[in-house]
């Protein structure tokens, strides 16, 4: 008779691109919640059988073309999309939204802010969800604090993409208060249609804890991901 | 060699901020009559004589445009 799986038994890949930034966060969110952070490179044509993948904030080639288009057809994203269509867990943070996005895991697409400026502060949402894998362990309807941080951070879609996203529950955390990037309908995360793959703008990662952010709130983010690779090696 | 151009503009129901704080810095220099101004990019291209319109097709579509936000027109010339 096996053990019951643990949470340390959970191995989360993180993937490093050139121009990539919050990797070192984005691991030690991991390891803060219990699970085993897997370095995976750009390069790397598998996923060294990671049970979840972060793809974490940054400049990812620079921005060269669109932010994210570049990594979007780098060998270890066609990998990520393998995974993704198998169910593996999967959360696009920032400039790894935009490049979840690009590679077609999720609808939509992010552009330039409204009001051209870098938007960099603590940023309060809602979870409008949590019937997904990243965010079970949210009561639905929380206000959360999460930094935000970017520029290229207005979600558009067209209308019948919004529409499916609205009525399938999809849309997964909307920004309160002033709308600091113009988004439509204040859109900050969405989810596939199997709520395995999230992508959002704010940044989890760096709200971990009171000491190096400003609240702990996005702790729950990656706790969520184990507790759903945990329930998917018992089922 | 055959030179492509591929030209890519937002879709005209994608908000332009960038164009739009051109058209309100021209008056500032004395030009005026501009109303809108809708920023994109240019594209030149060296290519192969072998390489079908097909093939440029999906250059631009697949990885020049993102076609959920841009339009975009490919030109031999």
């Amino acid at each position: 008779m096996s053990p019951a799986p643990t949470s340390a038994a959970c191995r989360i890949g993180v993937i490093t691109f050139p121009g990539t930034l919050d990797d070192v966060d984005a691991a030690r969110a991991v390891r803060h919640a219990g699970a085993q952070p897997v370095s995976l490179w750009h390069a790397d044509d598998d996923l060294h059988d990671v049970d979840a993948v972060v793809v974490p904030g940054g400049f990812s080639y620079g921005d060269y073309l669109r932010a994210g288009a570049i990594a979007a057809h780098q060998p270890v994203l066609r990998a990520v999309v393998d995974a993704a269509r198998r169910g593996t867990p999967v959360l696009g943070i920032c400039n790894g939204f935009q490049i979840l996005c690009e590679a077609g895991l999720l609808p939509g697409a992010l552009v330039r802010n409204a009001g051209l400026h870098f938007v960099c502060r603590d940023q309060r949402l809602r979870v409008e969800t949590n019937a997904t894998a990243w965010t079970g362990r949210y009561p639905a309807g929380a206000e959360i604090v999460v930094p935000l941080k970017s520029i290229e951070g207005r979600y558009v879609a067209d209308a019948s993409t919004l529409a499916a996203l609205a009525g399938e529950g999809r849309v997964v955390l909307r920004y309160l208060g002033t709308s600091p990037n113009g988004a439509v309908q204040d859109i900050a995360g969405i989810a596939s249609a199997d709520g395995r793959v999230v992508g959002l703008m704010p940044h989890p990662e760096h709200a971990i804890d009171s000491l190096t952010g400003p609240s702990a709130d996005g702790l729950d983010f990656f706790r969520s991901a184990i507790d759903a690779v945990l329930g998917s090696i018992s089922v | 060699m055959p030179r492509v151009v591929v030209d890519v503009v937002p879709k005209p129901e994608i908000l332009d901020p960038q164009g739009q704080a051109i058209v309100r810095a021209l008056p500032r220099m004395g030009l005026r009559g501009v109303r809108d101004v809708r920023q994109g990019k240019h594209f030149e291209l060296d290519v192969d004589d072998e390489v079908d319109a097909q093939t440029l097709h999906r250059i631009a579509g697949e990885l020049l445009a993102n076609p959920v936000i841009e339009n975009w027109t490919v030109r031999r010339l």
